[in-house]
C-alpha cells in the first residue's frame, strides 16, 4: 500500500517579536523589579531559551497591589458598567486582530500545537473578553440582588496548560464586575500575558487595572498572603489549592479555586464507536492531556472493551507527535522537563503495579521534551495512574459490567471537574449525568468549552465556577 | 397535686433518639438559675454515627422529586403548628421572654420554614438555566445537593436560628448534622420529634446537643462532611475548623441571619451538561 507522508508545514516565526528581556508590568508601565532576579524561559520542544523573565518579590507584589488599589479607587470602581464593557470590547477586538501573534508565541512557550492555540487558546481568551465585556453594564441581573459589590482588588494566579485563556478566564470577569487585578503568570509560560500587558496598553485601559507580575510560587505566595487584596482566584494543583484555602483562613479575602481532576470518560455498550473514539482522543491527548478536566479514565463496557481498543489503538497510530509549530501536528511538547519527570514516574508506576502499557510506535524529537501517547489496560481501582492525576497523554481503561458500576467507579475518586457519557440512548445520558458527582460533564462531546459555560469542580476540584452567569458569582459580592 | 412526667431530652440521629454514646449529659438552667434539663453532651462518636445516618439517606433524599421534598418540608411546619404551646414553654423556659415574645419567635420560625420549603422546587429554574454556547450543542446548567452538611446552629434566638441553620440546606436537597446551641438545645431536640413525625426520612435530619467547640474540631476533620454552617461558631473554633476542613474543601460559610435563597445555593453544586445538537 502507498503510504502518503506529510510535508513539515511550520508556521512562521516571524510575526512574534520576543524580546530578549522582560520587565514587571505595574501600573499600566512595564518597570524593572526590586531586586528580583531573572529567570529563563524556554521552547519546550527545542529547549531553547525564548526570553529571560522577572522574579516578581514580595516588594514588586507589593507595588503592584497599591498600583491595583490605587486604580480602583480613583478610576475603576467610578466608571459606569457600560465604559468598562468599552475596554473590554477593545481587548477583545485587539486579541482578535492580533490573533496569529497570540497564537504562535503561546505555542513556543508552552509547546502546545499550533493548530490548538489558532483554533481554541486564542479564539476562546478573545471570546471570553467579548462575553463579559456584556456583562458589565448588566450586573444587576446576574441574580446576584439588585446592587452586586466589586470585591476591589483580586490577586489571580494561574497554570501552564493554557497560559492566556487561562488569562483571560481570571481578567474578563474581573474587570467587568468593577475589580482591578494582580495576575502572576505560570513561571513556564509567562510570555503570552506579557504580551497581553500591551494589548492593556493599546486598549487604553486605565493604568493599575491590570498589573503582571511573573515569578515562581514564592511570588504566588507573596500575593496571596498580601493583605491589600480582597480576593483570591486560582487555578492549578489540588495541592497548592488546599494550602491557599488554610492561609486565608482568619482574613476577610474571598477565595475560589479550579483545582485539578480524574474525569472519568464512560463508554456504553450501545454508544457510536466511531465517534466515541475521537471523543477518547480528544478527551486525554488533546493539549498532551495537560488538561485539569481531561478524561484520563476510560470507563468502558466490558462486552465491547475488545473492540473500542482495537479502533483507539488504529487511531492512535495516526496521531502526529512533533514540533508544535508544524500545521500537521497533534500531540506538541510536554511543557516542561519537571512535568515529564511527573509522567514518566507515574507510567512507570502503571508498570510496576501490574498495568499493560501501549504506545504507537511513534519518533520522538530528541531536543525538548516529549511523551508519546499512552493508554495502559488492566488498570484496576488502586492503581495510582487510576487515582493520581498524571496531567499528561496517559489513559488508564478500567472496564465494567452495568450502568451503576460505571457511576460507582466513575465517583470512586476524591476529585469531581469533568466526567465524559457515551451512549445513543437519551434516558441514559440524563440519568447518568444526574447521578455523576462531577462540575462538567459531555455527554457524546468532550472537552467543550465557551465562555457562556459554568466550568468547576465539585469535591476536591475547587470552589466555585468560571464562565457563564454563576462564574460572575466569584467576583460580586451580593446583598447576602 | 399530680406529680409532673418530666422530658428526657436526647439526640436525634437517624430517625432515632440515643442517649450520647459516651453516656455523658450536661445540666441545663433557666434564666433564673433553675435546673431545666440534663441534655446529652454528644461525643466524637455520635457526631461520626450521625454523618454516617446523613450519608446513607442522601441519595434518596435528594433523588426524590423536588415537588416531593417541597411537600415533606411543609408537612414539618404544619406538626409545628400544633406544637405551639411545646415550643412557646421552652422558649420561655431558656431565653426568660415573655409569652407574647415566643409566639412572635414561633410563628416567625414556622413561617421562615414554609418559606424554605416552597423553594425545594423553584431554586433550579431561578438558578440554573441553558447557557448560549457557538456551536452545535444542548448546554444547561442546574443546582444540586452538596452531600452531608455539618450545620452550627447560632445563640441569636432559641428557635429561628435553629429554621435559619436547617431550612436551607434541606431545601437544596441536602441532609444534615444540625449541632444544637449549648444554652437552647430543648427547642433543637423538641423540633427533632416534629421531624420524626413528620414524613422527614429518617437520618436525613440529625441533631447534636452539648459543645460546639467540642465537637468542631471533629467536623473540621471529618472527610465525610462536604459542607459546613458555621454560623453558631466563635471566631476562633470557626477559623480553626476552616483549617481542618481544607483538608477535603469542605465548603464552610457562616451567615448572618438573613432570608435569602443565596444560603441555599450556599451548599449546592452547579452542574453543566453539555449534548451535541444534530440530525
Amino acid at each position: 500500500m502507498m503510504k502518503f507522508e506529510y510535508a513539515p508545514a511550520p508556521e512562521s516565526t516571524a510575526i512574534v517579536d520576543i524580546q530578549s528581556d522582560y520587565n514587571l508590568f505595574i501600573d499600566g508601565k512595564f518597570v524593572p523589579s526590586k531586586g528580583g532576579k531573572r529567570f529563563a524561559t524556554m521552547n519546550p520542544a527545542n529547549e531553547q531559551v525564548l526570553a529571560k523573565v522577572t522574579q516578581g518579590t514580595a516588594a514588586d507584589v507589593d507595588r503592584a497591589v497599591k498600583a491595583a488599589t490605587n486604580a480602583y479607587k480613583k478610576t475603576w470602581s467610578k466608571l459606569p458598567g457600560a465604559d468598562r464593557g468599552k475596554y473590554l470590547f477593545r481587548i477583545a477586538r485587539i486579541l482578535q486582530e492580533r490573533a496569529r501573534e497570540f497564537a504562535v508565541l503561546e505555542s513556543m512557550d508552552n509547546g502546545k500545537p499550533i493548530r490548538e492555540t489558532r483554533d481554541t487558546d486564542i479564539p476562546l481568551a478573545a471570546a471570553h473578553f467579548f462575553y463579559h465585556a456584556g456583562w458589565a453594564d448588566k450586573l444587576e441581573h446576574a441574580g446576584l440582588g439588585a446592587n452586586p459589590k466589586a470585591h476591589g482588588v483580586v490577586g489571580q494566579i494561574i497554570p501552564w496548560n493554557f497560559p492566556l485563556l487561562m488569562l483571560a478566564w481570571k481578567i474578563a470577569p474581573a474587570l467587568a464586575t468593577g475589580n482591578t487585578v494582580v495576575l502572576k503568570p505560570a513561571e513556564t509560560t509567562p510570555l503570552t500575558a506579557l504580551l497581553f500587558a500591551e494589548v492593556c496598553q493599546q486598549a487604553e485601559l486605565p493604568n493599575g487595572v491590570v498589573n503582571i507580575v511573573t515569578g515562581d510560587g514564592a511570588t504566588g505566595s507573596a500575593l496571596v498572603n498580601h493583605p491589600g487584596i480582597q480576593k483570591i482566584a486560582f487555578t492549578g494543583s489540588t495541592e497548592v489549592g488546599k494550602l491557599i484555602a488554610r492561609s486565608v483562613v482568619g482574613t476577610k479575602k474571598a477565595l475560589t479555586l479550579e483545582l485539578g481532576g480524574k474525569g472519568a470518560n464512560i463508554v456504553f455498550e450501545d454508544a457510536p464507536i466511531d465517534e466515541t473514539v475521537e471523543g477518547i482522543i480528544n478527551g486525554i491527548y488533546f493539549n498532551q492531556g495537560h488538561v485539569c478536566c481531561a478524561g484520563s479514565r476510560l470507563l468502558v463496557q466490558e462486552n465491547i472493551k475488545d473492540e473500542l481498543i482495537e479502533k483507539l489503538k488504529r487511531r492512535m497510530s495516526m496521531i502526529r507527535v512533533g514540533d508544535p509549530l508544524d500545521k500537521n501536528t497533534d500531540l506538541g511538547a510536554i511543557n516542561s522537563k519537571a512535568q515529564l519527570t511527573k509522567i514518566q514516574e507515574l507510567a512507570q508506576s502503571g508498570d510496576t503495579e501490574g498495568a499493560e502499557r501501549w504506545s504507537p510506535e511513534c519518533k520522538l524529537p530528541e531536543k525538548g521534551f516529549w511523551f508519546p501517547p499512552t493508554f495502559f489496560t488492566g488498570v484496576s481501582q488502586s492503581h495510582r495512574i487510576a487515582r493520581e492525576e498524571i496531567f499528561g497523554p496517559v489513559l488508564s481503561v478500567i472496564t465494567f459490567r452495568t450502568p451503576s458500576e460505571a457511576i460507582e467507579k466513575a465517583n470512586n475518586t476524591p476529585y469531581g471537574l469533568s466526567a465524559g457519557i457515551w451512549t445513543d440512548k437519551g434516558s441514559r445520558i440524563l440519568w447518568s449525568a444526574q447521578q455523576l458527582k462531577a462540575g462538567v460533564i459531555w455527554a457524546n462531546t468532550f472537552n467543550k468549552f465557551d465562555p457562556a459555560s459554568p466550568f468547576g469542580g465539585y469535591k476536591e476540584s475547587g470552589w466555585g465556577r468560571e464562565g457563564g452567569r454563576h462564574g460572575l458569582a466569584a467576583y460580586l459580592k451580593g446583598d447576602m | 397535686m399530680r406529680i409532673d412526667v418530666k422530658k428526657t431530652y436526647k439526640l436525634f440521629i437517624g430517625g432515632q433518639f440515643p442517649r450520647s454514646e459516651s453516656g455523658r449529659s450536661y445540666e441545663l438552667f433557666d434564666s433564673k438559675g433553675n435546673f431545666l434539663a440534663n441534655p446529652a453532651l454528644a461525643s466524637r462518636k455520635d457526631l461520626r454515627d450521625a454523618v454516617v445516618a446523613a450519608r446513607n439517606i442522601s441519595d434518596k433524599w435528594s433523588s426524590a422529586t423536588a415537588f416531593n421534598r417541597s411537600q415533606i418540608l411543609y408537612r414539618v411546619a404544619e406538626v409545628m403548628e400544633g406544637r405551639k404551646d411545646q415550643f412557646i414553654a421552652e422558649i420561655i423556659a431558656q431565653e426568660g421572654v415573655t409569652k407574647a415574645q415566643a409566639l412572635k419567635q414561633v410563628n416567625e420560625a414556622i413561617d421562615l420554614w414554609v418559606w424554605y420549603a416552597g423553594w425545594c422546587d423553584k431554586i433550579a429554574s431561578v438558578y440554573g438555566g441553558t447557557n448560549p454556547v457557538s456551536g452545535s450543542f444542548y448546554n444547561f446548567t442546574t443546582p444540586e445537593n452538596l452531600g452531608v452538611v455539618a450545620s452550627f446552629i447560632s445563640d441569636q434566638s432559641s428557635l429561628t436560628s435553629i429554621v435559619h441553620a436547617v431550612a436551607p440546606i434541606l431545601a437544596g436537597g441536602n441532609t444534615l448534622v444540625a449541632v444544637a446551641h449549648e444554652d437552647y438545645p430543648l427547642s433543637a431536640i423538641t423540633l427533632s420529634e416534629v421531624i420524626a413525625t413528620s414524613d422527614v426520612p429518617g437520618g436525613v435530619v440529625n441533631i447534636l446537643t452539648g459543645k460546639a467547640k467540642e465537637i468542631a474540631p471533629w467536623v473540621g476533620s471529618h472527610m465525610d462532611i462536604d459542607g459546613v454552617d458555621g454560623s453558631g461558631l466563635d471566631s476562633t473554633t470557626y477559623d480553626a475548623l476552616r483549617k481542618d476542613g481544607a483538608d477535603n474543601l469542605k465548603r464552610i460559610n457562616r451567615f448572618d441571619e438573613v432570608k435569602s435563597p443565596q444560603r441555599i445555593l450556599a451548599y449546592m453544586e452547579h452542574k453543566t451538561v453539555w449534548h451535541p445538537i444534530g440530525i
